[in-house]
């Protein structure tokens, strides 16, 4: 304690202190912070369960058949994979109001997704939820893929899928972690500010295409750690932070090294 | 302090080595300089090793950069490609030259481990100079002797960033072609010689198909050989001037405090570069750069989300993207005139340059100061130098905010219009607001350095006096501390000759000594002068009663100057 007692001057000590309580204040932060409740509830998956449940989830915005209200679209005929696509995501029920509905863990069940795609898909023709087959990347021609996303879609997710941004705070979301379905989905809906890419557009096989090129993405880059995939910006930090760092570092020492 | 070898004539060498100097000595006599070189005096201080990082990762850029030459064609010949590389690239149609990088990185062993490392390497050697003219800049140690080789090294500075943008437009994928058509634009936005400019640089149109081999010519060619004849050039003026050293004692402008170059230094500058080759060999082989196979051959059409240039170009990118398109217009004669492309891409940064290739003799002529300087400044001591370095420093980095005001957006789940918009006002607010207060802080930390060396350090010991009165004890500072914070000159606003000569005629130049003479007052006229030894003096006989009777009465006033200046 005495040689603690006698530092306490020392001018480096205020950086110390802060430092220590900042890292005190994150770490209470963590242990209390509250993590968010999960429901589990159960239900059948019939047209009868999704209406009940889009009663009580959607209809405050969509209007209670589905019909559209001045604050959201009318559901009619967006079909089971617009559905499928927002509700796994999470995006729907929407949180807020914002620039885009933000995807979040899912509120709904498997079930009961398919459940509220299967009342929506009742109201009127549309796209169908795609087959195993259909989004299997392993099919896919992920050479082709490179070719199709890089001129219809790298403009706002980035050459990898690593996401960009849009005008006013809206945002084109990274692509890493969506599943193979939900791409395809995407593609075939154009849920919010994507534009709708149809099968006579770009045909199922080359939708596959794309997705065998994204999934390739998820493995890695030949040359190490991939930095985020966000290309020179990424690299010009860690150039900085990593490289003059470290010079920086082994300069002073060097120059400590006292002759 | 240097090393001393015998002064007698030595006898014949018996050993090997002894031998082979010997032979080499008596048919060159290369002895003499190295007894010259190996007892040069270098002082020693870590940010003197700057420099040295810059050096070091260029001698790897050569290094690794011919093991890529020996594999990179550079032919925009088609090839559709079939080889080692990604999936995704099979069957693909692409130039020779990105077929050759490919398969450099997928084919040539440790190919990709080269190109990583020869990337990094560009993009430490370009950050290491930066950190290096941050180090010359603040300390003042452009000054005379030293203008000339501040301008070697802001040219070194210019070469390099086109050696980074010729190097990596070099394997022609989409990235690379996105960053060529942006200059194509540039040049293009030149009136008159524009387009024509443009047509020249790529042998007709945009992309054409000479670019490649003409950039390869200039990248592996024409800015190595000036780099390296420049660099050359740095280091004998460098020798030739003697190395700057940082104020204290015993240190002056007729002196060199330090150690010998052998065996000190060499030791040294050997443990650097192995040093600066292991974190760049490091980076390498652990940290993927430049993914060319992600980008795929280069078609003019795509352009992706997050397609930047690499750090030390974003400030122009930064600079496109802030500057509204309104700007463009139509001539008689139907000519288009982009200023939307000229401003931002060709005047700020031919302002930004300007401003450091004249700094040092804008400095000069403001001190009025032809003295040679060998000694240090402490950045603090000139508040408006160091001001206007931050002020520059902090344009730079908002323009290469703006650069990836896009990737601020996503991560940060901010708006990119009103970024773009806070960066717009910061591009004008953002150094004024810097360069206040970092002149103030300068400022008070000289007051701070004033009332240290006249009151001495705060102790934390509390007395009581008899009469209930406390007062807190100071310890006076050391010789050493003290000549740090007193040997410093606060150079005073120029003082010019009257308007009119003594017969009443006006004086030719009168006009330009007050221009001179206002942009003198900006520099000086705000500054804080050295404790002189009357005023240490006073404060000691003040401290010594202090200690006997009252408690510590207020500093006497810090600042001079500014009399002339009306309030």
């Amino acid at each position: 304690m005495k040689a603690l007692a006698a530092r306490r001057h020392h001018r480096f000590a205020p950086v110390v202190l802060l430092l220590l309580a900042l890292l005190v204040t994150g770490g209470v932060y963590a242990v209390l912070a509250p993590s968010s409740a999960k429901a589990e509830t159960a239900s059948t998956a019939d047209i009868e369960t999704g209406k009940k449940l889009f009663q009580a989830n959607c209809a405050t915005c969509h209007g209670p058949n589905a019909e559209g209200t001045s604050e959201a679209p009318s559901l009619v005929g967006v079909g089971a994979a617009a559905v499928d696509f927002q509700v796994s995501t999470g995006r729907m029920p929407m949180q807020m109001n914002g620039p885009q509905a933000a995807a979040k863990p899912p509120q709904m069940d498997e079930e009961q997704t398919a459940a509220l795609a299967a009342y929506v898909a009742s109201l009127g023709a549309g796209p169908a939820i795609p087959t195993d087959e259909q989004v299997d990347p392993a099919l896919g021609d992920s050479a082709n893929g490179l070719e199709l996303f890089r001129t219809n879609c790298a403009m706002c997710h980035n050459a990898v899928g690593a996401g960009g941004a849009l005008s006013e705070g809206k945002h084109a979301p990274s692509l890493r972690d969506t599943s193979p379905r939900n791409i395809y989905q995407a593609m075939l809906t154009g849920p919010q500010s994507m534009p709708v890419f149809n099968d006579a557009n770009i045909t199922p096989e080359d939708k596959r295409d794309i997705i065998a090129y994204l999934e390739d993405q998820k493995q890695g880059s030949a040359g190490g750690f991939e930095l985020g995939g966000i290309g020179p910006v990424a690299e010009g930090l860690w150039a900085w932070i990593v490289g003059i760092g470290l010079l920086i570092a082994g300069s002073v020492w060097i120059g400590a090294k006292s002759s | 302090m240097s090393t001393t070898t015998a002064s007698k004539r030595p006898a014949a060498p018996t050993t090997r080595a002894g031998k082979a100097a010997d032979y080499l000595d008596q048919r060159t006599s290369i002895g003499v300089a190295v007894k010259e070189f190996a007892r040069k005096i270098f002082p020693d201080h870590w940010s003197f090793m700057l420099g040295e990082i810059a050096l070091f990762s260029f001698v790897v850029l050569l290094i690794t950069g011919v093991f890529i030459a020996l594999f990179f064609q550079p032919s925009m010949a088609l090839v559709t490609y079939h080889g080692n590389g990604p999936e995704q690239l099979q069957g693909q149609l692409m130039s020779v030259a990105f077929a050759s990088t490919v398969d450099l990185s997928f084919e040539v062993r440790g190919g990709l481990l080269m190109r990583q490392i020869h990337h990094w390497s560009a993009l430490v050697f370009m950050a290491s100079i930066v950190v290096h003219m941050m180090r010359v800049f603040f300390t003042g140690a452009f000054r005379k002797p030293r203008e000339l080789n501040w301008l070697v090294g802001c040219l070194l500075m210019i070469l390099g960033l086109l050696a980074g943008f010729s190097g990596y437009s070099l394997p022609d994928d989409v990235l690379s072609g996105n960053g060529l058509r942006i200059a194509d634009g540039v040049v293009k936005s030149i009136p008159v010689i524009g387009s024509y400019l443009s047509y020249f640089i790529f042998g007709g149109e945009f992309p054409g198909e000479h670019i490649i081999a003409r950039l390869f010519t200039v990248h592996i060619l024409l800015i190595p050989a000036l780099l390296l004849a420049l660099i050359g050039l740095h280091l004998f003026l460098m020798v030739l001037h003697k190395h700057t050293q940082y104020p204290g004692g015993g240190r002056t402008d007729k002196n060199v405090v330090g150690y010998p170059m052998f065996p000190v230094y060499i030791a040294k500058m050997g443990g650097n570069f192995f040093l600066v080759f292991a974190v760049l060999a490091l980076m390498g082989g652990t940290m993927s750069i430049n993914n060319i196979w992600n980008y795929g051959p280069y078609d003019p059409s795509p352009v992706s989300a997050g397609a930047q240039p690499d750090w030390y170009m974003l400030f122009l990118e930064g600079s496109l993207r802030l500057m509204p398109g309104f700007a463009e217009f139509v001539t008689w004669g139907d000519y288009t005139v982009s200023l939307n492309v000229l401003i931002p891409a060709v005047v700020v940064p031919g302002i930004l340059f300007t401003f450091l290739f004249v700094y040092p003799f804008v400095e000069a002529k403001v001190t009025g100061d032809h003295r040679e300087h060998h000694v240090l400044d402490r950045p603090r001591n000139v508040p408006v130098r160091t001001a206007l370095g931050v002020a520059f420093l902090t344009e730079f980095i908002i323009l290469a905010v703006a650069g990836s005001n896009d990737l601020l957006a996503l991560f940060f789940d901010m708006s990119l219009n009103s970024i773009t918009w806070v960066l717009r006002v910061l591009f004008f607010v953002g150094p004024v607001f810097a360069f206040w207060v970092t002149k103030r802080i300068c400022l008070g930390l000289q007051r701070k350095d004033r009332e240290m060396v006249l009151h001495g350090h705060e102790s934390g010991r509390i007395v009581r006096f008899a009469n209930g009165e406390y007062i807190e004890v100071h310890t006076p500072l050391s010789d050493e501390e003290r000549w740090l914070r007193v040997n410093y000159e606060a150079h005073r606003p120029l003082e010019i000759a009257p308007a009119t000569d003594g017969r009443g005629v006006k004086r030719r130049g009168y006009k330009s000594d007050r221009r001179w003479q206002r942009l003198s007052r900006f520099f000086f006229e705000d500054r804080v002068e050295p404790v002189t030894p009357a005023e240490l003096a006073a404060a000691h006989s003040h401290g010594e009663h202090d200690e006997l009777a009252a408690a510590p009465a207020a500093a006497p006033a810090v600042t001079a100057g500014g009399s002339r200046r009306a309030r």
